[in-house]
C-alpha cells in the first residue's frame, strides 16, 4: 500500500472511529444522525481504498502512456453525473417554495417541508451541489488537460470529489431536520463546515500540484480564475463560519462575531461567494469550453489578464451594498457601491472575451445548440452584470432592496448564466469523457435550449415586475401623509407574479429533465469514437 | 515571444503559446471598455470628494456636501410627522363626535385609520376587517363590548384581557373543565343556547334541563334571553353571529373550556391621535351603533 493509500486509511480510519464514539454520545439526534453517517462514509472510504489497492494489485497508473498524458478522468465522470443530479433535485426545490409562496398551504404545517427549511436546500442544492460539481468536475478536467498532466495521486482526487459530495448530503439533510447557523449560503452546521475545511484544502493541494507538474509553459488563463476560486473560497469560508460549537457532541455553535460586525463579515463572505464561486470559477469554465467549441481562438489575451486582476481586486470590497440602509456605517455603504460600479467594467471584460471570440465562427450559433447555450449564458452573465452595480446605488437600492427585484437579478445570473454554462460544459464532457462521437441528440439541446429559455424570461420578468411593483407600493403615500397600501396588500397584489416565476421554474426543471434523458442516452447508447480519433486520453497535444 | 502567427480569420496575431488546442490572439483591450473602466474610477473618487466614504483613525471622512443618511432620515422622518400633525390639527383636542361631523377632520381620520389598520389590525381581523374564528367581524353589527365610538375607542386603548391596567376583562367559566357543571349539564345547556337563535336541536335534547342551566349559570351576564351584556364584553346568544362557530361540538366545547380571546392595548404602542382615529374608522366600517 502506498504511502497516500495508508494515510487516507489512517485518517479516514480515525475518523470513523471519532464519529461513532459522537454518535454515542450526541446530545441531540440530529447529531447522532450526522455522527453516524461521518462514520459510515468514512468507514465507506476505508473499503474502497484497500478494495482499489486489491484489485489493482498496488500498480501505479502510468503517467503517459504512448508519450501522452494518461489523465485521470473518473472524479470527473463522478462529478458531472452528480451535478446533473442535485441539479435536477435542487430545480425540483426551487419549483416547490415558488409554489409555497403561491399558495403557503403547501407548506403542509410540517417543519421538515416548510419554506424556510427548504429554501436553504434549494439555494445550496443548486448553488454548492449543482454548481459545485460542475466547478470541481470542470477544474480536474480544465487543469488537466491545459497542463497536460495527471492530476497527482490515486486517491486524492476521489477523496475532493467524493469529501465534497459527503458534505453535501450531511448539509442538506442538516436544513431538513433544523440544523442551520443561520448565515445564507453559509448555513451548514460547524462539523459539516470543518470537514468542507479539510477537503478543500486537499483541492487546493491538488490543483497547485497538477499546476506544477504542468508540461506547458504557462499556465492557462482558466486555471488563474479556478485557482482564484478555490483559494478565496478558502479564505471565506473560515471567516465567516469562525464559531464556536457549544459542545462537540451537538450541532449548536455559536458564532465569534456579533451585530453589524457579523452582519459585514456574512455579507462579505455572501458578495464574494457570488464573486469568486458563481462568477470567477464559471469564467474559467467559459475560458476553456467556449474557444474549444468554437475553434476559435481566446479574443484577447490582454484583456483576459487586465479584466483577471481587476476582477480579483475589485469583488472582494463590494459586500457592503448588500447592507444599505441599515445599522452599517454610511462610510462603508459608500465604499461598497462605489467599488461595485468600478466592478462593471471588469465584469463585462469576462463578456466581451467570451462573445468576441465567436468572431469568425458566428455562424456555428445556427448548427450548434450547444455552442448557443454557452453564447447565451455570456449575454446573461452580461446582463446580471450590469443589473447588479445598477441595484448597487443607493437611489436604485433604497427602492430594490428586501423586494422581489432582487430574487429576479439573482435567478437571471444563476439560471441564465451558471446554470447554461454549466448545462454547456456538461454537453461537452459527456461526449469527451465516455468517448462518444457526439450527443444522443442535438434536437433534444435545442429543446432544452428553448423550454428553458422561455422559463428563464418568464421567471425574470415577472420578478422585475412585481419587486418594482412591490417597492413602488411599500413607498406610496398618500396626500395626507399615510402609507397608502398595508403590508398585506402588497402580498395580495404579488400572487399572480409568483404563479408565474413558478410556471417559469417548471419549465426550466423541464428542459434539465430532457438534458437529463439525453446524457444518459448518449452514455448508454452513444456511438463510440474512434480510438485513433479519441480526444479523451489521447489528443495530440500540438 | 515565442513566434507569431498570424490567426487567418482575423488577421491578428496569436500570443504563441497554446494550451489543449486554445490559442490566445494578441488583441488590444477595447478602447470603449478602457474608457467606460476609467469613468467609474473618476466618478467614484468624486463620490469619495463629496460623501462620507473613507475610514479614519478616529471617525471617517465626512465629505465636502456634508450630507449625512442618518441625518436626512431623521429629517425626513420629522417632516412627515410634521405635515401630518399639520394637516390633522384639531383631531388631538377634538371629540370623536367633532371629528365624525367635520368633514375635514373626518377625511384625516379616516386616512390615518386605513393606513394604522392595515398594519396593526388586519394581522387577525382581516384586511377587509371581516375578522375570522375567534377574530370578530368589524363590519356587522354585532359588539362584543359594545359598539359605540367610545367604546370602539375604549376597546382599541386599553384592549381586552391584555397587560393595559385598565383593560376591558371578564373571565367567563370554563364549565366543564373545572368541574362547575356535569357532562349531561353541558349538553343540555348548548342545546338550550343553540334553540334561543332558532338552530336546530338533536331529537331528545333535554331542553328544560338547559333552561335551568342556564338561568342559574349563563343569564347572569349573557341575559335572560341570551341578548348578552357590552358592560361584560358576553356576546348575544340570540343571534346568527358565532365568533367560534355555532355547531353542536363547538358550543359543547366553548362551555366545557371557555374562549376568552385576547386582544392588546394599543395605548402607548400607537399615538392618541391614531387611536382616535381608528376608532372613527372602524365604527364606519358599517357596525357602529
Amino acid at each position: 500500500m502506498s504511502l497516500e493509500e495508508g494515510a487516507y486509511v489512517a485518517f479516514l480510519g480515525l475518523l470513523s472511529f471519532v464519529c461513532l464514539l459522537i454518535a454515542g454520545k450526541a446530545v441531540d439526534p440530529v447529531m447522532g444522525f450526522h455522527a453516524f453517517l461521518g462514520a459510515v462514509f468514512s468507514a465507506g472510504g476505508v473499503f474502497l481504498i484497500v478494495k482499489s489497492h486489491l484489485d489493482d494489485q498496488g500498480e501505479v497508473a502510468p503517467q503517459e502512456i504512448d508519450g501522452k498524458p494518461n489523465y485521470n478522468f473518473g472524479p470527473v465522470k463522478f462529478g458531472t453525473i452528480a451535478a446533473l443530479v442535485w441539479g435536477i433535485a435542487g430545480f425540483l426545490v426551487g419549483v416547490i417554495i415558488a409554489t409555497q409562496l403561491a399558495y403557503p398551504a403547501l407548506n403542509l404545517d410540517l417543519p421538515w417541508t416548510t419554506f424556510g427549511r427548504l429554501r436553504p436546500l434549494h439555494t445550496s442544492a443548486v448553488i454548492f451541489a449543482f454548481g459545485g460539481n460542475v466547478l470541481l468536475a470542470t477544474s480536474f478536467y480544465v487543469v488537466q488537460r491545459t497542463c497536460r498532466a495527471r492530476m497527482p495521486g490515486k486517491v486524492t482526487p476521489w477523496f475532493i470529489i467524493l469529501g465534497y459530495n459527503a458534505f453535501i448530503v450531511i448539509a442538506g439533510t442538516g436544513y431538513l431536520f433544523g440544523a442551520t447557523q443561520g448565515k445564507e449560503y453559509a448555513e451548514p452546521e460547524w462539523y459539516a463546515d470543518l470537514w468542507l475545511t479539510i477537503v478543500w484544502v486537499v483541492y487546493l493541494f491538488a490543483f497547485l500540484a497538477t499546476l506544477w507538474k504542468r508540461k506547458e509553459p504557462h499556465i492557462y488563463v482558466a486555471n488563474w480564475f479556478y485557482l482564484a476560486f478555490i483559494v478565496t473560497i478558502a479564505m471565506l469560508h473560515l471567516v465567516n463560519n469562525a464559531t464556536i460549537p457549544v459542545s462537540v457532541f451537538g450541532i449548536k455553535s455559536y458564532i465569534v462575531w456579533s451585530g453589524v460586525q457579523d452582519a459585514m463579515v456574512q455579507w462579505w463572505y455572501g458578495h464574494n461567494a457570488v464573486g469568486f464561486f458563481l462568477t470567477a470559477g464559471f469564467l474559467a469554465i467559459m475560458y476553456y469550453f467556449v474557444p474549444k467549441q468554437a475553434g476559435r481562438p481566446v479574443y484577447s489575451y490582454r484583456l483576459s489578464i487586465v479584466h483577471f486582476w481587476a476582477l480579483i481586486f475589485l469583488y472582494i470590497w463590494a459586500g457592503p451594498h448588500h447592507l444599505h440602509y441599515t445599522a452599517l456605517p454610511e462610510w462603508a455603504s459608500t465604499l461598497g457601491m462605489t467599488f461595485s460600479i468600478i466592478l462593471w467594467m471588469p465584469s463585462w471584460g469576462g463578456m466581451i472575451n467570451g462573445l468576441m471570440t465567436l468572431s469568425g465562427a458566428w455562424d456555428k450559433l445556427r448548427t450548434d445548440p450547444v455552442l448557443r447555450m454557452m453564447v447565451v449564458s455570456i449575454a446573461f452573465y452580461g446582463m446580471s452584470t450590469f443589473e447588479g452595480p445598477l441595484m448597487s446605488v443607493k437611489a436604485v437600492n433604497s427602492l430594490s432592496h428586501y423586494t422581489d427585484w432582487t430574487i429576479g437579478h439573482v435567478h437571471s445570473g444563476a439560471l441564465g448564466w451558471v446554470a447554461y454554462i454549466s448545462f454547456g460544459a456538461i454537453y461537452c464532457l459527456v461526449p469527451w469523457l465516455w468517448n462518444r462521437k457526439q450527443l444522443y441528440s442535438l434536437k433534444l439541446v435545442d429543446w432544452h435550449f428553448w423550454v428553458s429559455t422561455l422559463g428563464i424570461v418568464l421567471y425574470i420578468s415577472a420578478m422585475w415586475v412585481a419587486g418594482i411593483m412591490q417597492g413602488l407600493m411599500w413607498r406610496a403615500y398618500t396626500e395626507l401623509g399615510f402609507l397608502q397600501y398595508s403590508f398585506i396588500e402588497t402580498v395580495e397584489a404579488m400572487h399572480p407574479y409568483y404563479l408565474i416565476r413558478a410556471l417559469g421554474g417548471v419549465l426550466f426543471l423541464l428542459g434539465s429533465l430532457v438534458m437529463a434523458y439525453n446524457i444518459y442516452m448518449t452514455i448508454r447508447f452513444g456511438e463510440a469514437e474512434e480510438a485513433a480519433a479519441g480526444r479523451v486520453a489521447l489528443a495530440p497535444a500540438e | 515571444m515565442a513566434h507569431h502567427e498570424v490567426d487567418h480569420v482575423s488577421g491578428v496575431t496569436t500570443t504563441g503559446h497554446e494550451w489543449d488546442g486554445i490559442k490566445e490572439l494578441n488583441n488590444p483591450l477595447p478602447r470603449w471598455w478602457l474608457y467606460v473602466f476609467y469613468a467609474t474610477i473618476v466618478w467614484s473618487f468624486g463620490y469619495f470628494l463629496v460623501y462620507p466614504s473613507w475610514p479614519t483613525l478616529t471617525g471617517y471622512t465626512k465629505g465636502l456636501l456634508g450630507y449625512s443618511q442618518r441625518e436626512a432620515a431623521l429629517t425626513a422622518v420629522a417632516e412627515g410627522a410634521a405635515a401630518r400633525l399639520q394637516a390633522g390639527q384639531g383631531l388631538a383636542d377634538a371629540t370623536l363626535e367633532t371629528i365624525q361631523g367635520d368633514p375635514k377632520l373626518l377625511e384625516f381620520a379616516m386616512a390615518n385609520g386605513k393606513a394604522a389598520f392595515g398594519d396593526n389590525c388586519a394581522p387577525c381581523h382581516g384586511s377587509g376587517a371581516t375578522g375570522s374564528k375567534g377574530y370578530p367581524n368589524l363590519q356587522d353589527d354585532d359588539w362584543l363590548w359594545g359598539g359605540s365610538l367610545d367604546a370602539i375607542h375604549q376597546t382599541i386603548t386599553v384592549g381586552i384581557r391584555s397587560t393595559h391596567e385598565e383593560s376591558r376583562i371578564s373571565d367567563m367559566p370554563a364549565f366543564g373543565r373545572d368541574g362547575l357543571l356535569e357532562r349531561d349539564q353541558i349538553k343540555a345547556v348548548a342545546s338550550y343556547v343553540r334553540s334561543l337563535s332558532g338552530l336546530p336541536v338533536p331529537e331528545g335534547a333535554d331542553l328544560a334541563t338547559g333552561g335551568t342551566v342556564y338561568a342559574e349559570n349563563c343569564a347572569s351576564c349573557h341575559g335572560e334571553k341570551g341578548e348578552g351584556m357590552a358592560e361584560m364584553g358576553a356576546p348575544n346568544l340570540a343571534d346568527a353571529i358565532w365568533l367560534y362557530g355555532s355547531d353542536e361540538k363547538t358550543v359543547v366545547e366553548t362551555i366545557t373550556n371557555a374562549r376568552r380571546g385576547v386582544m392588546p392595548a394599543w395605548d402607548g404602542r400607537l399615538d392618541p391621535v391614531t387611536v382616535k382615529s381608528l376608532a372613527v374608522y372602524v365604527h364606519a366600517l358599517g357596525g357602529g351603533s
